[in-house]
């Protein structure tokens, strides 16, 4: 599912509450049927998140981090894991460097991977494809297949348009932190997509 | 239960890698607490009948503002990127994270301390009995606990380093004048006083339980 929005429409403000990061200041949250208020931790284990920070240790290299999250996730294995994550996100040459010294793009991928790490039912993005050149992007919208190939869920915020008739199912357009528009992306095109963002989001 | 001391010795794991790393916070409070030392020796005119009045006061001073100095770094490293995230996204005990960032504030302050003792022995010209030794943990214990918890409500404003100390020098002072005035019983001792050892212990006691509860609110709001 895309969630789409001006700036300020709330969207990084949802994620973060359903991430379990944030409480909700009133109304409802279930994530996965899970109440987030009283099953946060719960939450916790079924999520993974990416955000606009990378959300790892500048001074501890790739491989550091993501074992400190696999066992923070209680990932079984996770050495074998986190070996598995760094080859397929394309930074095996570079596991053992700080993540100070990697680029935004090779950050963006580590981050990705640490989402990835305890094999999540859903995923949170917040524009994912922040920093990434053409490969980095093909590499996680493979990454992404696969998960949802998996079983797994995306909820994901984005600026592209093209990228939400590609990857969604639904968009859901937000505005002063309301749902103002929400429909299946079947049928819709690239043309109607636009004048729809554009009437709903200004 | 064993996935709670898991989660304790892999953030403490981290933070003492991070901290090798970057040095920052071992070399500050180490220098600082030299410094102190060296100051106060020269600052006041020590003689055998007075060295035991203000030796114990200088050597906390030295301890206690070079532990703020470390507490407000260890949780500020936490806080890059503007945020504690990073531990909060993890579905682990609160608590867990509170006695590791405890366990490794007392570490970082441990070590200095040790580093720190012998200096001051050498420029105080006071002996070092294993008693100071139990003082030393006790008392950082106290300030730690306290330290750890505010720090991390201190490291969310902008000015953690002005606000710390003012929350936590407050809550600390029945450890100060405990440590203190044990530290001065084992120089000069004298009858009728107070056990401090044993309100020392019963302040950490209670400051270590408190800490412990509010911690998980401290860093969720």
């Amino acid at each position: 599912m895309a969630l789409l929005g001006a700036n300020g429409a709330g969207k990084t403000t949802i994620l973060r509450i359903l991430a379990g990061l944030i409480k909700p200041s009133a109304g409802t949250v279930s994530v996965l049927g899970l109440d987030i208020i009283h099953d946060v931790q719960q939450i916790r284990r079924c999520v993974g998140f990416v955000g606009h920070q990378s959300y790892l240790y500048e001074e501890l290299t790739v491989s550091e981090n993501l074992l400190f999250f696999a066992r923070m996730y209680t990932v079984p294995h996770a050495q074998e894991r986190v070996h598995e994550l760094v080859r397929r996100v394309g930074l095996e040459r570079r596991a053992h460097e700080r993540i100070g010294a990697l680029s935004r793009g090779q950050v963006q991928r580590v981050a990705l991977s640490r989402a990835l790490l305890h094999a999540p039912h859903l995923l949170l993005l917040d524009e994912p494809d922040t920093g990434l050149d053409r490969e980095g992007s093909e590499l996680i919208d493979a990454l992404l297949a696969e998960h949802i190939a998996l079983g797994g869920s995306i909820l994901f915020t984005t600026h592209l348009l093209e990228r939400v008739l590609q990857q969604s199912d639904r968009i859901v357009i937000l505005g002063s932190g309301r749902v103002l528009y929400n429909r299946e992306t079947a049928g819709l095109d690239y043309d109607e997509l636009q004048r729809a963002y554009g009437e709903v989001a200004n | 239960m064993r996935i709670f001391f898991l989660h304790v010795i892999a953030i403490l794991w981290k933070d003492i890698r991070y901290e090798l790393r970057s040095k920052q916070t071992w070399l500050g409070m180490g220098m600082f607490a030299l410094l102190v030392l060296v100051i106060f020796n020269f600052t006041f005119d020590l003689r055998v009948d007075n060295v035991s009045a203000v030796a114990p006061g200088v050597l906390w001073i030295a301890f206690i503002f070079a532990s703020l100095l470390g507490l407000g770094r260890t949780l500020a490293a936490e806080r890059e990127q503007n945020s504690m995230d990073r531990l909060l996204l993890c579905p682990v005990d609160r608590k867990a994270i509170y006695l590791a960032k405890l366990l490794g504030n007392l570490l970082f302050i441990g070590v200095v301390e040790i580093v720190a003792l012998p200096i001051y022995t050498l420029l105080f010209n006071v002996p070092l009995p294993a008693a100071l030794l139990l003082i030393v943990l006790l008392g950082t214990l106290g300030i730690a606990t306290i330290g750890t918890l505010f720090s991390v409500m201190a490291a969310a404003t902008h000015a953690r380093e002005l606000l710390l100390p003012i929350l936590v020098f407050p809550v600390i002072v029945p450890v100060v004048i405990s440590v203190v005035r044990a530290t001065q019983q084992l120089m000069v001792p004298t009858v009728n006083e107070p056990p401090w050892i044993g309100l020392l212990i019963a302040f950490d006691v209670i400051f270590l339980s408190v800490s412990m509860f509010t911690f998980q609110y401290v860093i969720e709001e």
